[in-house]
């Protein structure tokens, strides 16, 4: 009972964030409805579906490649039987991250075309980084004293990566999946410029003819799409790292 | 049983290559705890680690119950051998049962059995299961968590321990009361113990043998009493320091140095000083400098009078030829 307690307070305190968010999310509310503009957006309600629809998918595969590709590359690299070319790649990686993702999304539409692939492929490349940094940075952190405990006691390697290694490096690796997914939802809506849709349609759209109310009708559901993608993957990494490993179950 | 042979490990380096452990063999017994003792840079954990082949030998070999070790698959010896190292290293994503579990879930145990078996060895460290075993590291004190380490180690009960510096990281005062207790523990499990140390005083009074070793050659092997008692070279005796007849009392019984039968010695007044039978001789210089006497009755737990103590006894058990008067514990 009072493990389940010193689980669940900490688990209310990182609440605290999103009832924020939902405050000023209510008083933006207010002030459309008030404006008038909540009916203009309204009218976009069908778009909003089909583009949010495209939008996710644009998230979901590029995100998901980049996690699946990032951890697996993070990993590889921090094998022993890598570490003379560890480092210089993880240089590239990082010179890789200062290109602006637009420039990223403009290279992927000379190199591939345009449309949905090559706006994934770009979403891909600019989240995989962070994923990758993290991911190495992480399993180099875990002390070397409990892979040496770990071999001493008769873990094969592939047992000390699973039960050792990845655990104790789960927590920072998870922000940096939490960094790249922020970066991934927030820089889909460019996707639209390379023809690969998304909800930045309405975004550009609506600048491009001042109408505010298609523009909202975009912004406003990437912005909380952006919010529910952190809150998914702030909960899956509460509870999925161990609590001794665990800072935010600390108590 | 462990018998070391001409075990060797040569690092390359540019200049060729200088042998951490150059050629050292010697046996420890069944039930032994032997500890490896010198300097940093000896060797020391070096020669441990090669043991269980964390470090691969260049050459010689190393036999365990007459088996030899190179033979074997190195994750599957391990397992076999238990490890315990100065960081203690626990797992600190997993709770004490489950760090205990370590190796019996490799071994394939079933769950009742492991968690049954973590109760056990909690209890005889003399830690509360029902309190600790669903704690996870970052709840334990110093102590506290080098005993789970300990019991981490002796999991799956394997008939040898492999410890480097284990007590290294506990406050001085703690580190006493782990010593007594694992000297308690190993009376009972009697393991085969290889125990590496740099502190000479942790040597005497764990070891029954002391392997001393300097820039990777093996300097002495011998029982704490004659090491202290006669130093093979001017490194050993120096490393063991001035006041190595002091640090010799400890592991002398007074049971080696009563004299005189029964009760009826004419010439020591009923008053005189007591002590066991089983005390060191710390006790009984303690009681020669205290109180200015030469002789004191030797008592037993029944309080009957067994012999006495005279200065001129314990001089010679110092000055006899170590090892001969049953000193080792053969």
């Amino acid at each position: 009972m009072t493990t389940a307690a010193r689980r669940w307070q900490p688990g209310q305190r990182s609440m605290l964030p999103y009832a924020v968010l939902a405050g000023i999310a209510l008083a933006i509310v207010w002030v459309l409805v008030a404006s008038g503009l909540w009916t203009d957006i309204l009218r976009y309600r069908k778009d909003i579906l089909y583009l949010t629809r495209q939008h996710l998918v644009l998230v979901a595969v590029s995100g998901g490649a980049a996690i699946v590709t990032g951890v697996s590359l993070g990993i590889w690299l921090s094998r022993p039987s890598m570490a003379r070319y560890a480092e210089a790649t993880m240089q590239a990686v990082n010179m890789a991250t200062s290109i602006p993702t637009l420039g990223k999304l403009a290279l992927m539409m000379t190199l591939l075309g345009i449309g949905p692939l090559p706006a994934i492929v770009g979403l891909w490349v600019a989240t995989l980084l962070p994923i990758v940094r993290n991911t190495y940075a992480g399993l180099r952190a875990v002390p070397g004293h409990l892979v040496d405990a770990a071999q001493g006691m008769g873990m094969s390697p592939g047992a000390i990566l699973r039960r050792v290694e990845l655990p104790n490096a789960l927590f920072v690796i998870f922000a940096g999946i939490r960094t790249a997914m922020a970066v991934n939802v927030g820089t889909a809506p460019i996707a639209f410029l390379i023809g690969g849709g998304g909800l930045g349609e309405l975004i550009f759209t609506g600048i491009d003819l001042q109408e505010y109310g298609m523009m909202l009708a975009g912004a406003i559901p990437t912005a909380l799409l952006a919010v529910a993608v952190d809150f998914l993957f702030g909960q899956v990494q509460y509870w999925l790292v161990p609590r001794g490993v665990n800072p935010l179950r600390n108590s | 049983m462990i018998r070391l042979e001409s075990l060797t490990k040569i690092y390359p380096s540019a200049h060729g290559g200088a042998a951490s452990v150059d050629r050292v063999s010697f046996e420890v017994g069944a039930g032994e705890t032997c500890v490896l003792l010198g300097p940093s840079g000896c060797g020391k954990t070096t020669t441990l680690r090669m043991i269980n082949r964390l470090v691969a030998p260049t050459s010689g070999k190393v036999f365990i119950e007459g088996r030899d070790t190179s033979a074997a698959d190195p994750v599957e010896l391990r397992r076999t051998i238990g490890y315990v190292i100065q960081q203690i290293g626990l797992f600190p994503n997993m709770t004490v049962a489950e760090n205990i579990g370590v190796v019996p879930r490799l071994l394939n145990w079933d769950r009742v059995r492991m968690r049954r078996r973590a109760e056990e060895l909690l209890a005889m460290l003399a830690l509360d299961p029902a309190e600790f075993l669903d704690r996870y590291p970052n709840e334990l004190s110093g102590g506290q968590a080098q005993r789970v380490g300990v019991a981490r180690a002796l999991a799956a009960d394997p008939p040898v321990l492999l410890m480097d510096e284990p007590f290294g990281a506990v406050d001085p005062v703690n580190r006493e009361v782990i010593q007594d207790e694992f000297l308690r523990m190993q009376k009972a499990l009697r393991k085969t113990v290889l125990f590496v140390s740099h502190d000479i005083d942790e040597a005497v009074k764990m070891a029954d043998r002391i392997a001393i070793f300097r820039a990777g050659r093996l300097e002495q092997y011998a029982a704490p009493d004659e090491l202290l008692g006669r130093p093979a070279n001017e490194f050993v005796a120096s490393f063991v320091g001035s006041d190595r007849t002091l640090k010799r009392l400890r592991r002398i019984p007074v049971s080696e140095v009563v004299s005189g039968a029964g009760s009826g010695d004419p010439g020591v007044p009923p008053h005189t000083p007591t002590v066991s039978p089983t005390d060191d001789l710390r006790r009984v210089a303690t009681l020669f400098l205290e109180q200015g006497v030469d002789v004191l009755r030797c008592v037993d737990a029944d309080g009957r009078v067994v012999g006495i103590v005279t200065r001129d006894a314990v001089a010679a058990r110092l000055a006899a030829p170590a090892g001969a008067l049953g000193a080792s514990p053969e």
